[in-house]
Formats: C-alpha cells, sequence, structure tokens
C-alpha cells in the first residue's frame, strides 16, 4: 500500500513540474471547442445540435494527445524496470498510474466544461447529462488508453499508431455518451445509456489493469 | 550453497541466436564476471536472469525456485542496475532514492540517503533536478541502491562502470567485495578491468552470426 501512494505521490509531483507539458492537450481541448460556435455561427439550436457532440470528440482527441505520457518516460529512463523489479503488484501500480493520470490531465478537462458547455449554448438538463457521461466515460478513455500506450511504448514515434488503435475501440463510447446528451435535450431519461457506459467503465475497471501489466511485460522485450 | 541457477537457457534475439543451452550457477557468496564482445548478449542474458524477459527456452532458478513462480519473493532479494539508470530526470536525487525505497519496501530514513549521499561525493546536489547533473553523477544517484537494500542477497550489475571516474570505481568496487564477503553473490558485466580482489568465476558469451 504505501508503494502505491508513493507511485501516486510522484506521478502527482512530476505532472505538476512538467506542468507545461500538461496545459497542452488543455489548451487544444478549448481552443477546439471555442473555434466551433464561431465557425458555424451564433445559431443556438445548430450549436446545441452539435455541441455534445463537439465535446467528446474534442475530449477524445485531447486525451490521445497526452496519453503517451503515461509511460514513455518511465520505460526511456528506466524506472519502469525498477518497478517491475520490486515487490509491488505491476497490475496494481498500473492502476495507480492510471488514475494519477487521469488526475492530472482529465479532471481539469472536466471541471473546464461548464464554461465550454456555456460556448456551445446547451441547456442545463444538457450539461448535467454530458457532465455525468464525462465522469463515466473519461475513465474508460484513461483505462484503455493505457493498454494501447503499454503495447506501443517500446516503438518511437507510436503516436499515429496508438491513435489507429484506439479510435475505433472508442466508438460505442462515443455514440452513448452522446445519445445520453441528446436525450437529456428532449427531456427524456437516459439513465440506461448511463447504464451502459458504467458498465463499460467497471468492465475495463477489472480486467484493464492486468492487460496494462501484460502490454508493460511484453515491451520489454 | 546455490544461490541462482540456470538450466538449457537459450536466448534469440531478432532471429539470432544469442547462446544456447546455457548452464552455470552462482554460489553464496561467488562472483560471476560474464565476459563477451559487444553484441554478444551479455545484457540480454542479464535481464533474463533478473526476470524482466522470458528466455525462449531454459530455466532460472533462485534458490532452487524458478523465478517465474515466486517473482515476489525473488525480487525482494534481488537488485538490478542495467543500462537504464531508473532515475527521473525531473525529480531530484533524494526524492528518485526515496521512490526507489518506499517500491522496493526498503526502510531508510532521509538522513541515511542524504549520508550515503554525501558518501559517493554528491555533497550539495542532493534537491536539485538530476538532470542538471553530469553523466557521472547521475550514475552515481543510481548507484546509491547498492547501499540500501540490506537484506538482498543476489546483486546484477550491468555495466556499472561505465561513466564513473577512478574514484567512483574505486567506491563501488569496495561496496561490492564487501557485498561479497557478507555473503552475497554478484553477477556482472565490465568492459573494464576488474579490479576486485576477490575469486571471480567467468562466462564467456561468443558472437555468434
Amino acid at each position: 500500500m504505501a508503494a502505491l501512494m508513493a507511485i501516486l505521490k510522484r506521478d502527482l509531483a512530476l505532472a505538476y513540474r512538467q506542468r507545461a507539458e500538461l496545459m497542452q492537450p488543455m489548451l487544444f481541448f478549448i481552443l477546439v471547442i471555442s473555434l466551433f460556435p464561431l465557425a458555424v455561427g451564433p445559431e443556438p439550436k445548430t450549436l446545441q445540435l452539435i455541441g455534445p457532440g463537439v465535446i467528446w470528440v474534442a475530449a477524445i482527441l485531447s486525451s490521445l494527445f497526452g496519453l503517451e505520457r503515461l509511460f514513455r518516460d518511465d520505460f526511456q529512463d528506466g524506472s519502469l524496470e525498477q518497478l517491475m523489479l520490486s515487490s509491488t503488484s505491476l497490475p496494481a501500480a498500473a492502476l495507480v498510474k492510471v488514475l494519477a493520470h487521469w488526475l492530472t490531465s482529465i479532471l481539469p478537462l472536466i471541471i473546464l466544461s461548464p464554461l465550454l458547455a456555456l460556448f456551445l449554448h446547451l441547456s442545463e438538463p444538457m450539461y448535467w447529462a454530458l457532465l455525468k457521461t464525462l465522469l463515466l466515460g473519461t475513465p474508460l478513455l484513461s483505462l484503455i488508453g493505457a493498454i494501447a500506450v503499454g503495447l506501443t511504448v517500446g516503438l518511437n514515434r507510436g503516436g499515429v499508431l496508438l491513435a489507429l488503435l484506439l479510435l475505433p475501440v472508442f466508438i460505442p463510447l462515443l455514440i452513448f455518451a452522446t445519445s445520453a446528451v441528446e436525450s437529456a435535450s428532449m427531456q427524456l431519461q437516459y439513465n440506461a445509456q448511463l447504464a451502459i457506459l458504467g458498465a463499460m467503465f467497471l468492465f475495463s475497471l477489472a480486467l484493464a489493469p492486468f492487460a496494462i501489466a501484460y502490454a508493460l511485460r511484453v515491451s520489454q522485450t | 550453497m546455490t544461490v541462482l541457477s540456470v538450466t538449457n537457457l537459450s536466448v534469440v534475439k531478432r532471429d539470432r541466436l544469442l547462446f544456447e543451452n546455457l548452464n552455470f550457477a552462482v554460489e553464496q557468496g561467488g562472483l560471476l564476471y560474464v565476459k563477451g564482445q559487444n553484441g554478444a548478449g551479455k545484457t540480454s542474458l542479464l535481464r533474463v536472469l533478473a526476470g524482466l524477459v522470458e528466455a525462449d527456452s531454459g530455466d532460472v532458478y533462485f534458490c532452487q525456485q524458478n523465478i517465474k513462480d515466486d517473482r515476489e519473493n525473488y525480487h525482494q532479494n534481488l537488485v538490478y542496475f542495467g543500462h537504464k539508470l531508473g532515475i527521473n530526470l525531473t525529480l531530484s536525487a533524494v526524492e528518485n532514492l526515496q521512490y526507489w525505497c518506499q517500491q522496493h519496501q526498503v526502510n531508510i530514513s532521509v538522513d541515511t540517503i542524504f549520508h550515503t549521499l554525501a558518501q559517493l561525493n554528491l555533497v550539495g546536489l542532493e534537491d536539485i533536478p538530476v538532470a542538471n547533473l553530469s553523466a557521472g553523477q547521475q550514475r552515481r544517484v543510481a548507484l546509491a541502491r547498492f547501499w540500501f537494500k540490506q537484506e538482498a542477497r543476489l546483486w546484477i550489475l550491468d555495466e556499472p562502470f561505465t561513466a564513473l571516474d577512478t574514484q567512483g570505481i574505486e567506491l563501488l568496487s569496495i561496496q561490492i567485495t564487501k557485498f561479497l564477503g557478507g555473503g552475497g553473490s554478484v553477477i556482472m558485466t565490465s568492459h573494464q578491468a576488474l579490479r576486485l580482489e576477490y575469486p571471480t568465476d567467468e562466462l564467456i558469451l561468443e558472437y555468434r552470426i
């Protein structure tokens, strides 16, 4: 347990010291979303129609941006080797690293989302639905993304490959999340979509740590 | 007592057979010196011995126990020092070592860390990001691990003397001899001639095409 706390503390401290690198995906997120009202025009109806989709697409793309950070430095400087050679369980350590990554690079996006929802003229029920889907869906992005990062960390310039591997996997997430917000815009129930997102999240929470650990071991060869 | 033994070990890397059917054992208090040209497979061998990579065939035993079966116990008794230092360049020397100790469940006070760093001639450099240190100094920070993990019974060192000055080489040599004298076992590679006053077993790997 102490070892896992140490990982969390270290990763948070590192994130704080590498603020500039962390800002990049966040700026990308803000830029994409703030450009849409300018490009499409300020018509509230149009914006409401495309808003949830725009926010989700921007969230997925900007999370892909920062994803490589998760294991890249640790792999290159050998910290990962030393982690594997400790008695700390690797799946648990991977889960803690994913948590640290989510806290530092995704949570700020969620905190910014009310402001961006305002840009896109989302109504209040739509915003709450969006927030719920983001809270359930983005940990899934981090967990599944970490498997792909684990697999590609040994390759130089795995960035494009990472996107190609991950985007198809994220499509169901995107469909259910935006459909929840769409239902909310019509004052309908959206519990079903949330339940599916929750199920996907719990499923990946249970299995992804082992897959990440396996991917990291494979990358050592 | 045999600490580490290897049976019929073969490793293939990028369609090239590095070595096959390797058999050897390292006794308690034994020093095994792995020799060979560049590309002969020394690093690959050490990584297999450490349990980072699986061999294509053959097994590695730690105290008669296959390391695949009891990874945790094996790693508790092992210190590995590879080409990659395992030091984060953004963190300071003390932070790096504290993190490593917590990771490996080694209870060490901050004072001991400062003291060890002073022994390694890093006074005044404990609190600045490791990126600002020279290559040799960064290696010294990483080598401080060998001063901390007391319960370890096996050290695996891959080219530990690279980039160290003569004083650094001597410090490490003394530490290795002390560890061997206390009943520890060491497996190492080095392109520098060993200057350890200690009986050495040699394992020579041939470069194969």
